[in-house]
């Protein structure tokens, strides 16, 4: 994992909640035993016609949202399955970071360990993001803020592991298997 | 010193602990503090072919090991085809990439000394049905699996939830999970359901009251009358859909009915082991008082049979409901008109074009019972196709040793080997676009079942009594008359 210490780009809106693993890759395409190239069946379903061509109409899929790094979603984004092709899917695709109201917990713990930083704002400012597709933001992860474009900076939750791990580019295995003299201990307790 | 009221509550005041409470400190190798997540130890590991080869690679690539083999096992599930043919009869996997990925399952069990349960074993198998079914699921343990719906083996008072590949990997290598704790909600399920209502309605009708996301950052924890007085299938049923309402874990105290399931069990402790594990699981249960972060109650003798409209589980009604109407949700509005589906309609009598029963919601043994009473001397309607799938081979052999399979295919329905299928449709078993399935599984996401396909979540019952009138139906029509 590369680390993380800003991210500035302009937003892509997704005005939809509850936005789950299946839209964002569908389960057809997770028979693959690599985590390389799924940018391109990101929310397939949504991106391409049934004959393959792209909906032009579809908030990826206009000029404008060429090279925008951060996906502004409804409440509750990333909700379904474990699929942990669902965070590969969006960083493949060039997305960097999320921001909803509320992040699917399965989903959240799997973006942080790939870079994908899961933005969770209040309803106000969610709103704000919502009805300005394009807005040009700044995510500093070191403060945990998001800069929106009138200059406010607002704070969001990012504790201070993942803060560290994501601006180190920390493969939290290691720091795992740093203990092990504590697990070896444990099972010796446990006699498991 | 006086402790915090969030360290009181943590740590259960006065010593009064909840289930998830005990099981957390069991587990805790290391401690959470503010800085670092607690480490905190896996019994049991599940894999399956979809979610564990980038784990396996990852291993590889850094030459480590699998910790421990032995609590961990495999199964192939998700990509497997349904067709004997395919699996006995020497015919290839249809799909190519299934079948690499199968393989690829294959070598990495073989190079790292995992047990498979491989594709023609008899022990193959979901992988939530299997866990259970062989005793490898137990009270009182940690249990996880690269795959959401691990909520499932909370039923037997285990802390259970579905975890990332990179998480996967986590636990090969190091029995551990990095992990904050979460906190606890309490769903009080007093009374008894009415005949026809099953585990599925009430878990419909559970993620309905709370959302869809009103399960997020909770473990959920099953109680009351209504809960014990059901059987460990039922249980499992109603954990396995926690994570429909956004919730890693659910969990219901272990008791009798537990134990008796698993006395038997392969995998199950024997002899001395077995009453020393007793012992244990009994201490499992929230003590009396045990207080909660978020608590509700759910009036189980009101409840009837449930079935989704819409496009998440939490847009669910009555099957003797009416579609509601909500004014400026342009998302509900987008929702209804994938389902091409009209606000303020009633549901019963919505045409269905097929029926899917299995999974691991309702793949299991008294699933495919129930849906059998339903259809035992009845066909299914003319132009719909019906798939009946068992939760593993160990369900299959059961039931064709008890004649259900007789009664589905003289039903008119397909009986196939055991898998995940059309829940996700990943083998190619599918829903063609702009189709109405009736499915007894988890899940009626947009293209859940196929690009285009609608799906209708509901009981083995529901699904069996709408696949016999080809448009949904309140499977209490069949039960009373």
């Amino acid at each position: 994992m590369e680390p993380i210490q800003q991210i500035r780009s302009r937003t892509v809106v997704l005005p939809f909640t509850n936005i789950d693993t299946d839209q964002i890759i569908p389960a057809r395409f997770l028979r693959t035993t690599t985590r390389v190239g799924l940018g391109k069946q990101l929310f397939a379903d949504w991106r391409y016609g049934a004959d393959g061509a792209l909906k032009p109409e579809f908030a990826l899929n206009r000029p404008e949202a060429t090279g925008c790094a951060v996906l502004v979603a409804g409440r509750n984004f990333g909700c379904g399955s474990s699929r942990e092709h669902a965070p590969w899917a969006l960083l493949d695709y060039g997305i960097r970071a999320v921001i909803s109201t509320e992040i699917a917990d399965i989903f959240r713990s799997n973006s942080l360990k790939n870079g994908l930083v899961p933005i969770e704002v209040d309803e106000l400012t969610s709103r704000w993001l919502l009805e300005h597709p394009g807005a040009e933001v700044t995510i500093d992860v070191a403060s945990a803020t998001l800069r929106l474009p009138d200059g406010s900076a607002v704070e969001f939750p990012l504790e201070a592991f993942v803060r560290y791990c994501l601006l180190n580019g920390t493969d939290q295995l290691g720091f795992l298997l740093s203990r092990e003299r504590e697990i070896s201990a444990y099972e010796l307790a446990a006699r498991a | 010193m006086a402790l915090s009221r969030a360290a009181c509550a943590a740590s259960g005041v006065g010593n009064v602990k909840t289930m998830f409470q005990k099981l957390w400190e069991q587990h805790e190798v290391v401690a959470e503090t503010p800085d670092t997540p607690a480490v905190l130890y896996i019994d049991r590991h599940l894999i399956h072919e979809v979610t564990s080869p980038q784990a396996f690679t990852v291993l590889r690539e850094r030459g480590l090991k699998v910790r421990r083999p032995d609590r961990t096992l495999a199964t192939i599930d998700h990509s497997s085809p349904t067709r004997s043919d395919q699996i006995f009869g020497g015919v290839p996997i249809a799909i190519e990439s299934a079948a690499k990925q199968i393989a690829q399952l294959q070598r990495n069990c073989a190079e790292f000394g995992v047990e498979l349960f491989d594709l023609k074993s008899d022990q193959r198998g979901i992988v939530h049905i299997i866990g259970p079914e062989f005793g490898f699921t137990l009270p009182g343990q940690t249990i996880v699996c690269g795959d959401s719906h691990t909520s499932t083996h909370g039923a037997f008072g285990a802390l259970a939830f579905g975890i990332g590949t990179t998480e996967v990997g986590h636990v090969l290598a190091s029995q551990c999970l990095l992990q904050r704790r979460p906190r606890t909600f309490a769903i009080n399920v007093p009374g008894a359901l009415s005949q026809g209502v099953t585990a599925k309605d009430l878990i419909l009708s559970i993620i309905g009251e709370i959302g869809i996301g009103g399960g997020t950052g909770y473990v959920l924890e099953y109680r009351g009358a209504a809960i014990r007085s059901l059987g460990m299938e039922e249980r499992m049923t109603v954990c396995n859909m926690s994570i429909e309402a956004g919730a890693r874990a659910g969990m219901i105290a272990p008791d009798e009915i537990t134990y008796s399931y698993l006395k038997t069990r392969p995998r199950a402790p024997k002899g001395d082991a077995w009453e020393r594990a007793l012992t244990h699981w009994r201490t499992l249960a929230s003590d009396p008082g045990a207080t909660y972060d978020r608590e509700i109650s759910i009036d189980s003798s009101r409840l009837e049979p449930m079935i989704t409209y819409g496009t998440n589980p939490g847009m669910v009604v009555a099957v003797s409901g009416f579609i509601p109407e909500r004014r400026n949700d342009p998302v509900f509005d987008k929702a209804l008109a994938y389902m091409g589906l009209t606000a303020g309609a009633p549901i019963g009598g919505q045409p269905v074009n097929v029926v899917f029963i299995g999974s691991c919601t309702n793949g299991r043994l008294s699933d495919l019972r129930s849906a059998a009473q339903l259809l035992r001397g009845h066909h299914i309607a003319r132009g719909v196709r019906a798939l009946v799938v068992p939760g593993s081979q160990q369900v299959k052999k059961a039931a064709e040793a008890e004649g259900l399979d007789r009664i589905f295919i003289d039903a008119g329905a397909e009986w196939r080997e055991s898998g995940c299928s059309m829940c996700l449709g990943m083998n190619g078993d599918t829903v063609a676009s702009g189709e109405y399935s009736i499915s007894t599984s988890n899940r009626n996401f947009e293209g859940r079942q196929g690009p285009g396909a609608r799906t209708l979540l509901a009981s083995p019952m529901t699904a069996a009594a709408s696949a016999v009138r080809g448009r949904v139906t309140d499977p209490r029509e069949f039960l009373n008359g």
